[in-house]
């Protein structure tokens, strides 16, 4: 148990998708004007992540690894080169289903994620989740914890540079660096902050 | 068409820079510019994805039914990266296991999705292809900018060649630590936000 807890901090904190991977960089500037649209794409993100990454664990695990489809009499294929182009299907389909899932039996919380599902398809922390589970060779009960750990990493830092940028409207900032430049000033000095956890060992 | 042809190449290297401007591609813009070596490599892989899928997504423009448009030119750029990445497993694996996964994510790297949408669903194959080189190279100036940067100061290099004698090594340069860390990334490119924005005054964001 306590594995998967350390595991659920390291993707919160230690490794946080936005700030210290940069993934999901071109949502996470565009859509962190306010507050609530953003808490709404972090959620979006939590559930398409924690449902993505355990689904292309499977797949790897069953269809793609070296070895994997022993299970029906083909040891020696391997098809780990087929990788990328199988995660972004399963990712973009997975996100039309629950696009659809959602508006037939959650119409409130469809309505309230609006826009934001599609535009997680090509959100890199969602294929940069799938990728690092491949790379460090996660099972399936650690891609569940590790999916859920470092969607709602994105979220926490995409609500906190929200919060931030709403205060940051009645500061004078210079010309030159108002809108995108002083976002990515912000955005530097939070990382700054969550490299405090870097030297955590858990 | 010459003339034009030269606009779409070199337009968006500091007019319409997709970085600077129009926030795409950004997530791999920081992650992968620690180092010249990874920054070069990474920049040719994008031009290389960008200017193809730009060229391939224009010639079947005008048979891609509109409701399916997005999975197609997402095929069409995964295979293009799954290409990039095996040439670069098997020809140069030291450099492909520092960008780790950040080749693959060359498939969501917005600039490349986002010109086929916006430039290659409207023009012929051969401006597309100036256009996807074009941005490639906009792309590539932020990134080499930034590389520069983060490895000369970080330790006194440049593509690995020692350029300010370390003060460890007898020299006098004292290597600025924070440059190897991420969030300098974050810091440099506000700043290049900031100084183009002050040489061209147009692209400044007034409403904040």
């Amino acid at each position: 148990m306590q594995h998967y807890i350390s595991l659920f901090i390291k993707a919160v904190f230690i490794e946080n998708m936005a700030l210290a991977f940069f993934l999901g960089m071109c949502t996470f500037l565009a859509v962190s004007r306010q507050v609530k649209t953003a808490v709404g794409l972090g959620v979006a993100v939590i559930v398409v992540q924690t449902i993505t990454v355990p689904v292309n664990n499977l797949m790897y695990q069953y269809l793609l690894n070296e070895g994997a489809l022993s299970w029906a009499g083909l040891e020696n294929v391997d098809l780990r080169f087929l990788g990328l182009i199988s995660y972004i299907g399963v990712i973009a389909a997975i996100v039309q289903i629950l696009e659809m899932f959602l508006d037939r039996f959650f119409p409130p919380l469809y309505n309230a994620l609006g826009i934001f599902l599609p535009l997680i398809t090509v959100n890199c922390a969602i294929l940069g989740g799938s990728l690092f589970m491949v790379e460090r060779d996660y099972n399936l009960a650690e891609s569940v914890v590790y999916g859920l750990g470092s969607g709602f990493g994105w979220a926490l830092a995409i609500a906190a540079l929200a919060g931030i940028r709403e205060k940051l409207k009645y500061s004078d900032v210079p010309d030159g660096l108002k809108g995108l430049g002083i976002t990515f000033i912000t955005v530097g000095l939070m990382a700054l902050g969550f490299m405090a956890f870097s030297g955590i060992q858990l | 068409m010459a003339e034009k042809s030269k606009d779409i190449l070199l337009g968006p290297i500091f007019v319409n820079n997709p970085i600077a401007l129009q926030i795409l591609g950004i997530c791999s813009a920081l992650a992968v510019t620690s180092k010249l070596s990874t920054t070069i490599t990474m920049c040719v892989a994008v031009i290389f994805v960008i200017a193809l899928s730009n060229f391939s997504v224009s010639l079947i423009r005008n048979y891609i039914p509109n409701s399916i448009r997005i999975i197609a030119q997402m095929a069409i750029i995964a295979s293009l990266v799954i290409l990039v990445d095996q040439i670069l497993k098997a020809f140069m694996f030291t450099v492909s296991k520092e960008l780790s996964v950040f080749v693959g994510l060359i498939i969501t790297n917005c600039i490349v999705m986002g010109r086929a949408e916006a430039f290659a669903m409207q023009n012929g194959p051969v401006a597309s292809l100036f256009d996807g080189i074009g941005n490639g190279l906009g792309y590539s100036a932020v990134l080499l900018f930034v590389g520069f940067i983060r490895e000369l100061f970080g330790g006194g290099k440049l593509y690995d060649q020692q350029i300010l004698p370390l003060a460890t090594e007898n020299g006098w340069y004292v290597p600025n630590g924070l440059m190897f860390l991420p969030p300098s990334a974050f810091f440099i490119i506000g700043l290049f936000i900031w100084l183009l924005r002050s040489w061209k005054k147009d692209q400044v964001e007034h409403e904040g």
